[in-house]
């Protein structure tokens, strides 16, 4: 049985608006044993970026606050730490890169300053010390002319050497747990293709646990062990990767797949949810899918569905269909 | 075979671009020698990563940009040196859709008059006559004639799209110039999007310019694809060669890149060395051979024409 790394419980997040308050995430409960991979996957608006910032308690600067439940990282509970004991937890234990390798660096500080930087607030090392790890960190995620790059403000830099930076820097204080959200969207294919690679190795090497954040289900086919679906602020599926893409129960979940152009298979026209996510001001009640559900029931309308375990170990869905077919197998 | 819709010779367009009064101009060759033909009710599309000239090679060809060097023929008129003046009564035959849904309408006017602006500019319609034909495309790109007194914030991403969509069909095209249309839009919008596209362009007869990054959402769309890197084509084949039997070795790269939503699907990843070169700065020779992973010592000098190496696939690389 692996070890636990990481267990979050019943976590909801609010944000404050004018009127009154909205629930971004709700009741969102997952964990991530040592050294594997999980994808959080859901379309714009769904609640993954809230989720990982709740996980990282990057929420101060922002009108959301944490209003239920539990973050477990190696037993000890993150959201009762200081603000000075979350800041040992930051970077060192765990750390995160962005979408936007570009805007996360200080743009008037050269790299080599930056990494060193973030190395002496968590390690002990000296100066030149410090300077020697970036080196070897710098060169552990594929930059060819380390030096060069060292000495760069990051404006220099492209999108892709920016990420493996951001990725150099996240790494250096060797942390259990790497929340990655959206670490390949603004990167071309081609570029996608290498920092992925390379977020695999880091992976394979160091034991390192990832949690990677994305809309690219392709990307997460690739990656992942573990998948979580995200809808509307709730995890509507859960599963290993090889049942979610064969056999996903969730109807959202299905008809994201659905709807996916993919390669090598001639269609004519993709099969595609219809409406829209709904806005988080105005959710309707009951389960947030049902008015774009093709199965929706009376109840589907009225009452919320919870996330139930399925058959299969470490499976759970969302959904009063699947639920009253598991019941109703259960009795035959 | 029918006459060609647009065909482009040798397109050449490079921008200039001095970071100060003193300091030499530099030249980003954003297009260089590009060449290709639509036939009337066909898509092609055009393909690569970021910077490689696809958008500016729309823009030629609606000549939004005047081209260098080369020759953009549409509907059997050289329109290479038209005027702006002169483009105008073409333009209701050539429309564009924009990739950014939010940037491309304007916040303060209402969405009915969005759609009847290119009606105002090319028809004669009376008021009553334009509301009536927006009211009609409204419904046709799925919206309602209810939403023509809205103004574009009140929208979601693809329904903005839609409303796009609408107006470049307003004034009946015949060839809509599509820049990524669908990249902004979460998956299960984007097929949405997609099927819209494709239905649109039987009921109206309609040409598509598609110009995208993604592989996958044009082997959907398209009858035909041409990939760009670096500002030149470097291969271009109906749908079916070129997914079946890719030849150019950034063609295979590319295409081994895009990450397959199977993860019982294995395959042997062609990952690329470096990073894309700048375009200020084009490599000597064959644009690719710093990445190539065939790269020879010829390569490096010399500049490798396109080919006709089967029925209508043409390919820039002396290898294949």
């Amino acid at each position: 049985m692996a070890e636990v790394l990481l267990e979050v419980n019943h976590l909801r997040t609010e944000f404050k608006k004018r009127k009154g308050k909205v629930t971004a995430i709700d009741d969102v409960s997952f964990h991530i044993d040592k050294g594997e991979i999980v994808g959080l996957v859901g379309e714009s608006g769904c609640g993954k970026s809230v989720t990982s910032l709740s996980i990282m308690r990057l929420l101060r600067d922002t009108p959301g606050e944490i209003t239920n439940g539990t973050v477990l990282l190696g037993g000890k509970n993150l959201l009762e730490l200081s603000d000075k004991e979350m800041h040992a937890f930051q970077g060192k234990q765990m750390a995160m890169i962005f979408q936007e390798p570009m805007t996360s660096l200080n743009p008037v500080m050269r790299v080599k300053d930056q990494i060193v930087e973030a190395i002496r607030l968590h390690l002990d090392m000296d100066q030149a010390q410090a300077l020697q790890h970036t080196e070897k960190m710098l060169t552990q995620v594929g930059i060819p002319d380390v030096q060069q790059v060292m000495n760069s403000y990051p404006h220099q830099l492209s999108g892709g050497m920016s990420q493996r930076v951001m990725i150099a820097m996240a790494m250096s204080c060797y942390p259990e747990l790497l929340i990655a959200d959206e670490p390949t969207t603004a990167l071309d294919v081609t570029i996608q293709a290498q920092i992925l690679d390379l977020m695999r190795e880091l992976n394979q090497k160091n034991g390192m646990s990832i949690l990677l954040i994305t809309h690219d289900l392709g990307v997460v086919a690739e990656m992942c062990s573990r998948v979580i679906v995200m809808y509307a602020g709730r995890i509507v599926e859960q599963a290993d990767v090889e049942t979610l893409f064969a056999h996903p129960r969730n109807p959202y979940t299905q008809g994201l797949l659905a709807s996916l152009p993919r390669l090598g298979q001639h269609v004519d026209m993709l099969p595609s949810i219809p409406g829209t996510v709904p806005d988080l001001a105005n959710m309707p009640a009951g389960c947030k899918f049902a008015p774009r559900c093709k199965y929706a029931m009376d109840i589907c309308t009225k009452e919320e569905p919870k996330l139930v375990d399925m058959e299969k170990p470490g499976c759970k869905c969302r959904c009063w269909l699947v639920e009253q077919q598991m019941k109703g197998e259960g009795k035959a | 075979m029918s006459e060609p819709l647009v065909v482009v010779k040798d397109l050449v367009k490079t921008f200039v671009s001095s970071k100060g009064l003193l300091s030499p101009k530099k030249y980003v060759h954003a297009v260089t020698d590009v060449s290709f033909t639509i036939h009337p009710k066909e898509t092609f599309a055009l393909v690569g990563e970021s910077g490689c000239g696809k958008s500016t090679t729309g823009r030629l060809v609606t000549r939004l940009l005047h081209p260098d060097a080369g020759q953009v023929i549409f509907d059997g008129t050289d329109i290479t040196n038209y005027t702006v003046n002169q483009m105008r009564p073409l333009r209701s035959n050539m429309q564009m859709v924009f990739q950014d849904p939010y940037g491309s309408l304007n916040p303060r006017i209402k969405i009915e008059d969005l759609v009847a602006e290119p009606l105002k500019i090319h028809t004669n319609l009376s008021a009553e006559e334009r509301r009536k034909v927006v009211y009609e495309l409204l419904e046709v790109v799925g919206l309602r004639a209810e939403h023509a007194n809205r103004y574009p914030h009140e929208f979601s991403g693809g329904q903005r799209q839609r409303i796009g969509i609408a107006r470049a069909l307003s004034v009946r095209p015949k060839l809509i110039v599509a820049d990524e249309p669908v990249s902004a839009l979460d998956v299960s919008i984007q097929a949405q999007v997609l099927n819209l596209l494709k239905e649109l362009q039987q009921k109206y007869e309609l040409t598509y310019l598609f110009i995208s990054h993604d592989l996958s959402v044009v082997e959907m769309i398209a009858d035909k694809i041409g990939v760009m890197y670096l500002g030149k084509l470097v291969e271009s084949a109906p749908k079916e060669e070129l997914y079946s039997n890719p030849l150019h070795p950034y063609t295979k790269a590319l295409l081994s890149a895009v990450p397959i939503p199977d993860p019982t699907h294995k395959r042997n990843r062609i990952i690329l060395k470096g990073d894309l070169p700048s375009p200020v700065n084009p490599p000597s020779g064959c644009m690719f051979h710093t990445r190539c992973p065939n790269c020879t010592e010829q390569c490096k000098v010399e500049k490798p024409a396109l080919r006709e190496v089967s029925k209508d696939h043409f390919v820039a690389c002396p290898y294949v």
